[in-house]
Parts: structure tokens; sequence; C-alpha cells
């Protein structure tokens, strides 16, 4: 593959160079909150703050995972981690069971159904806040799991995905399994779902991280701060006023906020790839 | 496309398909038609009963100087954001094409920033440039510059600007470099035999080929700017100062839920599911296209 034009001397050191300095500005506003979690207020408040990391690594950690602001860390860790595997569990299952329905059999109302997912295909849950939180306040779900996750399930993208998929599964083995006399159901779980495993954990590393980083949704139902996500209540850790807001706990919870989904792009990169390219199709 | 071969019956694919349309139907039909519905109402500052009034929100909203500035506002920061990011990612894949040893390296270092959640983005450049104690500001203020977004609004959106952008690098990154390494590598070698330089080519090459991505990810970014930078403002400006930050989304939420109009926030809604209505159409043309090819 390598051909004159990519062998070409100076253009590759000025690529590298380049690619060293892109990469130094992306990461810089990350190296500062590291360093922000590592330090004491004293050093934060008197600008410039060292670019170095300071030595209280643990003490700030553990003061935000073990007390926070107003709940600790760990709480909010675990409600996201909640949320996160709700809405991406349950996205995956409802849609798997959609794009079958939709692609294996003929049935009133189908076209219907398809169009009526479809049609959401592109409608954030910011576009309809206000009613939505009513239904939800209505039905009692403020400040419980089942609220923070069950709007947020329905998309037709995961559907679309499915469905895109399951087209390209040949005929010859539905006709296969029927002429076995294999029922419906024994055909999906049996043939298809295993088939299917890729595009499942490709599908799961996107909506994760999708799940991970709601913000608004969270921020308008969970009142309680015992439910508090911890993308959302970063924010809530800022003091009202002019007060000094704790920063090398607030950077601590931050950098804590963003390490399982980063954990899940650096170490599922193929899949996350797969999964972002294929959702976007 | 349709399957040929299929299963007889119809309750099972009805029960299959159930969750979905429930879900969908209570969760974005029903809010939906909601917001359609309270577009048309004012409701007194009890709650207890709403008066109609017909297009009369929609009649004020956009009279409303401070919604009709709320647009140009939303204009001028999607374009810029959708501009800076593409602009910057396609400049890495560019970079990132020509290398061979260590890509995968680089590929890893720049593609992470795609999990921190925008509002995340957010307090990691208020902490840069806070007025008191960021490390950017203080520079900024060494070399003559008084930094405060805080008070003046330019710098306001010019922040926002970049913290959205910055969390967008990675996923226009990953798309332009697919891109980039789809293009026949033969078409740009004989362009480069024929002593075409660098940008030559990459103007008479490269970017045409690589148009099909850079109108998907127009269209993908600015639904990005409008919808998800949600986080973003909220964390660094809250709309302000003096509502130079005031976009779309944002207005809804604080209208609606801050300021309790309800009527407004509704009429706000429907024009944002208008906006959603067309960039749809947008992206289903694209998908049309590329079938095509």
């Amino acid at each position: 593959m390598s051909g004159m034009v990519e062998r070409n001397g100076a253009g590759t050191i000025i690529s590298h160079v380049g690619l060293i300095f892109g990469i130094a500005i992306v990461c810089f506003p990350i190296y500062l909150a590291i360093v922000a979690s590592t330090v004491e207020q004293k050093d934060i408040v008197s600008p410039p703050l060292p670019l170095l990391p300071g030595g209280h690594f643990i003490e700030n950690y553990k003061k935000a995972l073990l007390s926070g602001v107003n709940i600790p860390v760990w709480r909010m860790l675990v409600n996201s981690t909640i949320m996160a595997m709700g809405i991406a569990i349950g996205k995956i299952v409802i849609s798997l069971l959609s794009a079958f329905a939709i692609v294996y059999f003929r049935f009133p109302l189908r076209t219907f159904f398809f169009w009526m997912i479809f049609l959401t295909l592109m409608l954030p849950v910011e576009v309809r806040i206000v009613p939505t939180f009513e239904v939800i306040a209505n039905f009692g779900m403020l400040n419980s799991y089942t609220g923070l996750i069950l709007p947020l399930i329905a998309s037709a993208t995961a559907t679309f995905l499915f469905r895109q998929f399951f087209m390209t599964v040949p005929d010859e083995i539905a006709e296969a399994a029927r002429v076995d006399g294999a029922k419906p159901m024994r055909f999906f779980f049996d043939i298809l779902l295993p088939m299917s495993r890729t595009n499942i954990a490709a599908l799961f590393v996107i909506l994760f991280i999708y799940g991970w980083n709601q913000y608004l949704w969270p921020l308008l139902i969970t009142t309680d701060p015992e439910m508090n996500t911890i993308v959302m209540g970063i924010k809530q850790m800022f003091p009202s006023g002019d007060d000094l807001a704790d920063w090398p706990v607030i950077m601590a919870t931050a950098l804590l906020a963003m390490l399982p989904p980063v954990l899940v792009v650096v170490f599922m990169q193929n899949l996350f790839i797969k999964g972002l390219v294929d959702a976007e199709k | 496309m349709e399957k040929r071969v299929t299963f007889k019956g119809w309750l099972l694919p009805l029960l299959l398909i159930t969750p979905q349309v429930v879900v969908t139907a209570v969760f974005f039909f029903w809010p939906a038609g909601q917001a359609i519905y309270q577009s048309a109402f004012i409701p007194d500052p009890f709650g207890l009963k709403s008066q109609f009034v017909g297009w009369g929100n929609f009649q004020f909203i956009f009279t409303d100087p401070y919604y009709l500035a709320s647009f140009k506002t939303t204009a001028i920061f999607s374009l810029s954001v959708t501009i800076v990011s593409m602009g910057v990612a396609l400049w890495l894949a560019l970079m990132a094409d020509r290398i061979i040893k260590g890509a995968a390296t680089y590929r890893t270092l720049l593609i992470w920033p795609y999990a921190v959640a925008p509002a995340i983005a957010g307090v990691l450049w208020l902490f840069m440039f806070n007025p008191r104690i960021g490390v950017v500001s203080w520079y900024l203020d060494k070399i003559g510059y008084d930094w405060n977004h805080v008070l003046n609004s330019n710098e306001a959106m010019l922040l926002v600007v970049l913290a959205s952008a910055w969390s967008r690098i990675s996923y226009n990154f990953l798309f332009f470099l697919a891109g980039l390494q789809s293009i026949p590598k033969s078409l740009v070698e004989a362009a480069a035999m024929d002593g075409a330089g660098f940008w030559y080519r990459f103007r008479t090459i490269v970017f045409p080929l690589l148009s099909p991505t850079t109108f998907f990810l127009l269209v993908v970014n600015i639904v990005y700017a409008f919808f998800e930078t949600f986080g973003v403002i909220h964390t660094i400006t809250a709309g302000g100062p003096q509502q130079a930050t005031n976009i779309m989304v944002y207005k809804v939420y604080s209208d609606g839920f801050v300021g309790q109009d309800l009527g407004s926030s509704a009429a706000q809604s429907v024009v944002l599911l208008f906006v959603v209505g067309l960039l749809t159409i947008l992206q289903f043309r694209y998908i049309e296209k590329k079938v095509h090819y």
C-alpha cells in the first residue's frame, strides 16, 4: 500500500510534527484536569496552576468518592452505571425484537409501525423536554431509574441497524430452519442472535457511551441528589453565588466521570469504530 | 428491499414490536403532540386552566427580540462549531493519512476524547478560562489581554464554541480518516508522478472525492451543535451574559423550566421539531444518494 506519496520524507516529518502538535492541543484540557485533581485548593486559587501533577492524588480522589460535595461520587457512579447499562441493554433488546418482526413477518400495520419508528430517527429528547417531563411526572417516575432509562430507550437507529443486518442474512438459512420445523423464536435465539453477536457488541459500546453521557434528561428528572448521575452531578458541585468552587474535588470527579467511557473507547476500539460507522449508516 | 422467506402468523410479530411501539408512542409521539397542543395555549400562572390563543404563542415568539436573537445566536454558534471542529479534524486526518508507522497510536490518542461528555468538556474549558483562576486566562493576562467571559459576550461565545468543537474533533477525525483511506491511492500517486503538489492534489482529487463524507459530517455536526451542546452551554455560561449564548435548545429549557413560560416554550419546541424535520430530510437525501453510488 505504501507508495511514493506517503514515503516522501519531508512530508512525513511534517505530518508527525503536526499530529503531535494536534494531539497536544486535544489532550491539553484533560492534562490540566489531571494536574488540578492532584494539587491542593491553595495551589489553584493562586494562579498559575503548576504544570506538573502534585502529591494530593489519593486525598482528592478519596474525598470525591467518599464524601463529594452534595453526594459521594461513588453513588453517582452507581447511578450512571445503572442508567447507561439500562439504556444500552433496553435499546438493544427492543430493537432486536422489533427488527425481527419487521424483517421476518408480514402482519397488519407493519408499514405503519415501520414509519412510526422511522420518524423518531432524529427526534432528540431536547426538543420535547417539557411534555416528556410531564409524562414521566404523571407516571410518578421522577427520581427513579425507570424514569431515567425508559424515555431514552426508544430509538430508530438501533432498529434500523438490526434491520439492515437481518436483510443480509441469506434466505436459505431461514428457509432451512422453516423446513426443519423450527418455530420463529427458536430461529431467532438459535441462529439470528448468535449471528448478530458482533453487531450487538459494537452497538452496545456506542449506546453505553450515549447513556453514560446523558445530561439534560437526568438534570430534569433527578431532583434528589441520591439519584444524580455523575455527568450531570458535576455542575451541581459548583457553589451558587460567588463562593469558590472546590476545584481539586470537582476535577477529580470530572476525571472519574470520563474514565468508564474512555476505557471503553480505548480498549474496544475496533468495536467502537464499527458501532460508530454502523450507527450512522 | 423485502425478505422472500418469512414466517407465518401475525400475533407473534405484533407482540415483538409492541415494546418499541409503546415506548415510541408514549415518549415520542405523545410528548410531541402535547408540545403542538400546548403551543396553542397560555396556561394561567396557577396552572389551573389554559386559555386558547391559536397562533398567539408563535406570533409572540416571532416578534420577541430575544427569540429572534436566539435564532441568530444559534446560527452563528452552530456554524462556528461545525467549521472549527471539521477544519481541525480534516487537518489532523490529512496528516494521519500520510503516516504509516505509528498510525494506530495516533488514532488512539485522537479518538478517546469522543468519550468525554459535552458537559464535562464544558467544565474542563471553564477551568482553563476561569477569569479568576484559569491557566489560559492567567497567561492571557500576562500578555496584556483581560479575559472575562462572564462579562464579555464575544468571549463567552468563543469559549462555548471552542469547548463544543473540541468535544467533536474525534468523531469528525474518524470519519474523515475513513473517507481519506477509501480514496484509491493509485489516483493520488498518478497525480504526484505528474508533478502535482500536495495542495493541488488535495484541491482537485482528494477534496472532491471526500465530499460525501464532508456533506454527511456537515449535517451531523449541525445537529450536534443544535442539540447535544446543551451541556456545554449549561456548564459554562447558562446562556449568558445578556443571552449572548442562549441557543434555541437552551432557551426552550430556560423558558420552560426556569421561567415557567410553558406556552412559549412549547411553541419553541414546535419550531425545533420543524428544524429537526428539515435536517432529517437533508440526511435522508444523503443516505439515498449514497445508495445510488
